[in-house]
């Protein structure tokens, strides 16, 4: 198994969750976040005072699939999430060593 | 019959409308007063009889019906001018008793409406502490620190009104020296629910006296903008008090209660200072203390390094909405009756703050690139800021260059001049309050004129010589308040400091003062 997790825009939010359920994931967490790559941050001013801004909000995408489907995920994320312009985010993906289904006690792929 | 009984009420009227509105007594007056001056002095003498005809006058209206079952109310009233002709002995003298008793119901009628007024405004100037400057103050800072904003304007309200009864009115509003009020008041000892000594005009004394309790409660709450985020809350308490009764009551004497700032009086400095609504015993007076909290107290912790940006704009921009609007309370109010003179009040309260906004944010546009929200709330406010000393010497085209230099001028004291002297005025008390008063002060010196109210003066924009000596005397009161503000200011913290200290300890500062000194947090989100 694997987990992935895709750092995106917030608009892109709604057409990475609509791609993956078509292609077969049933389920995903997704967080707000903040941070920085490539993408600067910006400036923001209060009564004349400047505030450099780094930390950027994205949104968090949690997947775990089969080793199988990897690809497909990977691949549909990247189609959904992409723009082409600096600030699309990334995509992470570890080794996961197992799942458990609170409800039934199944481990594994049997429990995602 | 009928057609003298017209031309009573007319002559009737005519006397109502003199005494409802002063500010045009000489001239409306002058016809009737030559004719009636015997009964109008009569009836100010005999004020109560008039005032107990009130109910009996229903049923003059009915004018053929006998009154003779009237018994003693129609005594007061004399004879029935139903059942006499003009040429009836004692039939003048009848006549006039009317008129005494109609004159009574337009003073009451006139009063009904200045009190619904006053009292109304008086809730507004409420209205712009808490929820007004509370939320503009609160949307500002950290998120830590917010109830600890809230709570300062929130306890003000309370501890204040309750120093304002005791003895705040006394001091300001009592009479004795031009320096300081005597204790006539104490305890609000003779402030009654009719006209009666108290300064005021025509309105209830405790009107006027509650009116002008809330300016009490709104200027010390206008320096928490200074010293937000880092002082003590035990302290802030004592030294609002302190500030209250040393600095406040003193000036507010000296400029409304007939002492040394007050307009044409003898004793006044340079021949006194026009002062509508508080541009020196409120602004100035707040904004330089706010200047010297923010001096004494230091700059907060991580002040120009860490990231202090305000936490909710929404709310300020919100609270700087409810402000304009408390504001119309505030200046239109300070004209003491509902009439001309409020309605100017009004409009050109209204007119300064919309140039403020508009001339801050554009600024901000033209040179920045962007025009903010808060700028524009800033705007607003410096714009109501500067029009306060001028609400009723100045006509509305004026309002709007003052408006318009307030916004600008303000703005650049809150980032160039702040950044420049690196003082950690949190909020821009100082900024906006002590700027923006001086600057209203000073143009008020500019562009009053007596077309609005012929007590005032002319300005130097209509009277280039004449109105020298008024600007002299804006700038004498400017400076008077300015020293007075800083010395005794001064005092009080150094005194505070030394007994109680100004400041949270760095623990309790880096944890938030909602947390340390409150034992809340604003934002709970499970």
């Amino acid at each position: 198994m694997k987990k992935l997790e895709a750092i995106v825009r917030h608009f892109k939010l709604e057409d990475v969750k609509n791609a993956l359920t078509e292609h077969g994931v049933h389920g995903m967490t997704v967080t707000e976040v903040r941070g920085f790559g490539r993408q600067k941050g910006h400036t923001e001013m209060y009564r004349g005072t400047e505030y450099t801004v780094d930390f950027v909000p994205k949104v968090k995408i949690e997947v775990v699939c089969s080793d199988d489907s990897l690809q497909t995920v990977v691949d549909t994320v990247l189609q959904a999430a992409q723009t082409g312009q600096i600030g699309d985010g990334k995509i992470f993906v570890t080794e996961l060593q197992n799942s458990i289904r609170i409800r039934t006690g199944e481990t594994g792929e049997e429990a995602l | 019959m009928f057609r003298h009984w017209l031309i009573a009420l007319g002559i009737c009227c005519l006397i109502g409308l003199t005494r409802v509105n002063t500010s045009q007594a000489q001239e409306d007056a002058a016809a009737p007063a030559a004719t009636e001056e015997a009964p109008a002095s009569e009836a100010e003498v005999d004020g109560e009889s008039a005032e107990a005809d009130g109910e009996t006058s229903d049923t003059t209206t009915e004018e053929n019906e006998a009154t003779e079952t009237e018994g003693e109310e129609a005594e007061d009233e004399g004879p029935n001018l139903g059942d006499m002709e003009p040429g009836d002995p004692g039939y003048a003298v009848a006549v006039f008793t009317r008129l005494i008793a109609l004159e009574g119901k337009a003073d009451d009628a006139a009063l009904a409406g200045h009190n619904a007024w006053m009292l109304t405004s008086a809730a507004l100037v409420l209205f712009m502490t808490v929820p007004g400057l509370a939320m503009f103050y609160g949307g500002l800072v950290r998120k830590k620190n917010v109830l600890s904003v809230l709570m300062q304007c929130m306890f003000l309200m309370g501890i204040m009104t309750v120093l304002w009864g005791l003895v705040g009115y006394s001091l300001a509003f009592g009479g004795g020296s031009p320096y300081i009020g005597n204790l006539d008041y104490l305890l609000l000892n003779g402030v009654s629910m009719s006209d009666g000594e108290a300064p005021g005009g025509s309105i209830p004394d405790l009107t006027f006296m509650v009116f002008q309790g809330m300016f009490f409660i709104i200027t010390p709450a206008l320096i928490c903008g200074a010293f937000a985020e880092r002082m003590k809350f035990s302290t802030m308490v004592v030294f609002s008090i302190l500030w209250g009764v040393i600095v406040y009551c003193p000036l507010c004497h000296w400029v409304w209660g007939g002492g040394i700032l007050a307009f044409g009086e003898d004793h006044a400095i340079a021949g006194g200072a026009l002062d509508f609504a508080g541009g020196t015993v409120v602004h100035i007076s707040s904004g330089i203390s706010a200047l010297v909290c923010a001096l004494l107290i230091g700059r907060r912790l991580g002040f120009g390094t860490e990231d202090m940006r305000p936490h909710n704009l929404t709310y300020t921009a919100l609270g700087a909405g409810m402000l304009w609007v408390g504001w119309f309370g505030f200046n239109a109010g300070s004209a003491g009756e509902s009439n001309g003179l409020a309605a100017n009040a009004f409009v050109v309260t209204h007119f300064s703050a919309a140039a403020g906004a508009v001339s801050w944010a554009l600024f901000e546009w033209l040179t920045r690139g962007k025009a903010s929200v808060l700028g524009a709330a800033s705007g607003a406010v410096a714009g109501l800021v500067c029009i306060t000393p001028a609400a009723g010497y100045v006509q509305p085209m004026p309002a709007l260059v003052m408006g318009a230099a307030a916004g600008i001028i303000c703005y650049l004291a809150c980032s160039k001049l702040k950044a420049a002297c690196n003082y950690d005025d949190s909020l821009d008390a100082f900024g906006v309050h002590g700027v923006g008063g001086t600057l209203g002060a000073i143009l008020t010196g500019v562009f009053a004129t007596t077309q609005v109210n012929p007590d005032a003066a002319n300005g130097v924009f209509y009277d280039p010589s004449g109105g020298v000596s008024l600007l002299i005397g804006q700038v004498a009161a400017v400076i008077v308040t300015v020293v007075f503000s800083i010395v005794a200011t001064f005092i009080i913290l150094k005194i505070l400091d030394a007994t109680m200290g100004l400041r949270v300890s760095q623990e309790d500062e880096t944890a938030g003062l909602d947390l340390s000194q409150h034992g809340e947090e604003g934002y709970i989100f499970l």
